[in-house]
């Protein structure tokens, strides 16, 4: 589903955030990706979604080649993958309703359909009851959640994460990495970036490690380290 | 394509409701777009009118037709009779040597002396005074070659010079509007490209969310070049109701010149064609103005 070959990434400043990257991930799998702050992990995800662009290297996602995504395209390519953010990124002045709405709003869904498909989203992540509330008036974990539910809520057969916990307590973030498992259980590969080893050994998935912009570690469950 | 009509409609009035919401801002913007297309709007109503002016005001051009010394009373009255036909032609005076000599006489003073004279030199004349069809100097032009043309006719004068000299005016002051159109029109592209900057820049955050979630840089786009469209549009048809309350401030004054011309001349304003362009260049302005302002924000966003 996912897979780079030898691929680079240097910043407009000269620093080489990834270098000669290869790894696979097949479809419907869940693979966790580690390293130290700074290793390049938030890169390779952004890579994955089109949000940078590899300076060399071939990268192939959802079977399309990303260096043929045309900037046309791009909005198109990325109605595929679910992307759910550290800081979140709700919009403050809608409701939890009309922010997992989004996707489905730019995608031109039809009004009655979007009812219908939010409020499964909703509850899938059990905010239901809150999609009424603006960000503002709900905890971490529920904005968390919201964001969860926009980003499966057109059913996108990946889903990358960046640091889905980083601001959570243990019991929250157990829930939140359930969740992703729950969606991975239903054939959605989902790529994690996290520091939290304790939610890595917790699943015991694909592990991907990072060091400095290197790949030191791609070991599949039960393979010993 | 029903369903891409909607989507646009619902842009539109959600763009209104915005602009509604926030109604001092806009009223800004509208009220800077509206002064400064009155401007040349205004200048361009001034030299049409003055225009009219020039070609309306009865007997400011007439023509001088010095016969042959050798023509006598009939014949002059013949080519008198002959000129009148002429479509372009109004009315036809006939002065003898007799009645240009005594019409001299009174006017010079020189009576006595002029009575020494052996014989009058003055010739025949014939005043002749064009249609107000004729409202440019090319056409004078070309009936007074015509007239000209006659056998009986020695000299054919035209006193054109001022007519030509505003007309010259009038071409300079036409191209100067041009200019300043120009120039004010990419001032309404800057002030409402500035107007959507701020808003683009406002809401940076949630155009990038927009952006990550799949949406095209058309469904961004979409309600900010409607906000310019609607802003442009709406300063366009103020600059004409600005414009159309100068000028009827103005119509009494200018009223009272006009009598004094015995001139039936009267001040208009745009008609529904003029009124239509300026909304339509209000419109297109706005368009680009926010198109621009949109499009230097997604651009910085694309990756690389
Ligand atoms: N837009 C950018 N321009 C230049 N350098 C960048 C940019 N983004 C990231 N970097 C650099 O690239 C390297 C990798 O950054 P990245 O964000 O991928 O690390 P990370 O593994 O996600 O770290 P963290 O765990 O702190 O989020 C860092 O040294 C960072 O400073
Ligand atoms: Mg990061």
């Amino acid at each position: 589903m996912i897979q780079f070959n030898n691929v680079s990434k240097r910043y407009a400043g000269g620093l080489d955030a990834l270098k000669n990257i290869s790894f696979e991930l097949a479809p419907a799998e869940m693979a966790f990706l580690t390293g130290h702050s700074g290793a390049g992990k938030s890169t390779l995800l952004k890579l994955i979604t089109l949000i940078e662009r590899p300076t060399r290297g071939q990268a192939i996602v959802n079977n399309q080649n990303l260096s043929r995504v045309t900037r046309r395209r791009i909005p198109y390519f990325r109605r595929d993958i679910g992307i759910v953010f550290q800081d979140y990124k709700l919009l403050h002045d809608r409701t939890a309703y009309d922010n997992v709405a989004l996707p489905l709003v730019v995608a031109g869904v039809r009004d009655k359909d979007i009812g219908r498909r939010v409020r499964a989203a909703l509850d899938k992540v059990g905010l239901l009851k809150k999609e009424r509330a603006y960000p503002v008036m709900l905890s971490g974990g529920e904005q968390q959640r919201v964001g969860i539910a926009r980003a499966v809520v057109n059913k996108p057969p990946i889903l990358l994460a960046d640091e889905p916990t980083g601001n959570l307590d243990q019991a929250l973030s157990d829930e939140i990495m359930d969740l992703f498992h729950d969606f991975n259980q239903v054939g959605v590969t989902v790529l994690i970036a996290t520091h939290d080893h304790r939610q890595v050994q917790r699943l015991g998935k694909h592990v991907l490690e990072l060091k400095r912009g290197e790949m030191i570690n791609d070991s599949s469950p039960g393979s010993v380290l | 394509m029903t369903g891409y009509l909607l989507r646009h409609l619902q842009v539109f009035f959600y763009t209104l409701g915005q602009l509604t919401r926030a109604p001092i801002a806009s009223l800004l913007t509208i009220a800077v777009i509206a002064i400064t297309l009155a401007l040349p709007t205004g200048l361009y109503l001034l030299i049409e009118n003055v225009q009219r002016i020039s070609t309306g005001l009865d007997g400011s051009a007439k023509i001088s037709l010095f016969l042959k010394a050798d023509i006598d009373h009939a014949t002059a009255e013949q080519l008198s009779e002959r000129i009148r036909q002429i479509l372009e032609v109004a009315t036809v005076e006939y002065i003898s040597p007799k009645q240009a000599m005594a019409e001299f006489k009174r006017l010079s003073g020189f009576g006595e002396t002029l009575d020494t004279l052996a014989h009058n030199p003055l010739p025949p004349l014939l005043i002749v005074q064009p249609s107000r069809t004729l409202d440019t100097p090319q056409k004078l032009d070309d009936l007074v070659k015509r007239l000209r043309a006659n056998g009986e006719v020695d000299l054919a004068q035209l006193d054109l010079q001022w007519v030509k000299r505003l007309h010259g005016l009038l071409q300079i002051a036409r191209r100067g509007v041009w200019l300043l159109s120009v120039s004010l029109a990419l001032a309404v592209v800057l002030i409402i490209g500035n107007t959507i900057r701020l808003a683009v820049l406002s809401r940076r955050e949630e155009i990038e969310v927009i952006k990550l979630v799949g949406g095209t840089n058309a469904f961004i786009r979409r309600p900010f070049l409607y906000t310019g469209l609607l802003q442009g549009t709406a300063g366009a048809l103020a600059a004409w109701a600005l414009v159309s309350l100068c000028l009827s401030l103005l119509a009494g004054p200018i009223g009272a010149v006009a009598d004094l011309y015995a001139s039936s001349f009267r001040t208009e304003g745009l008609d529904s064609y003029g009124i239509a362009i300026l909304a339509g260049v209000g419109a297109l302005l706005g368009w680009l103005g926010s198109r621009i302002a949109v499009g230097r924000l997604l651009g910085s966003l694309e990756p690389r």
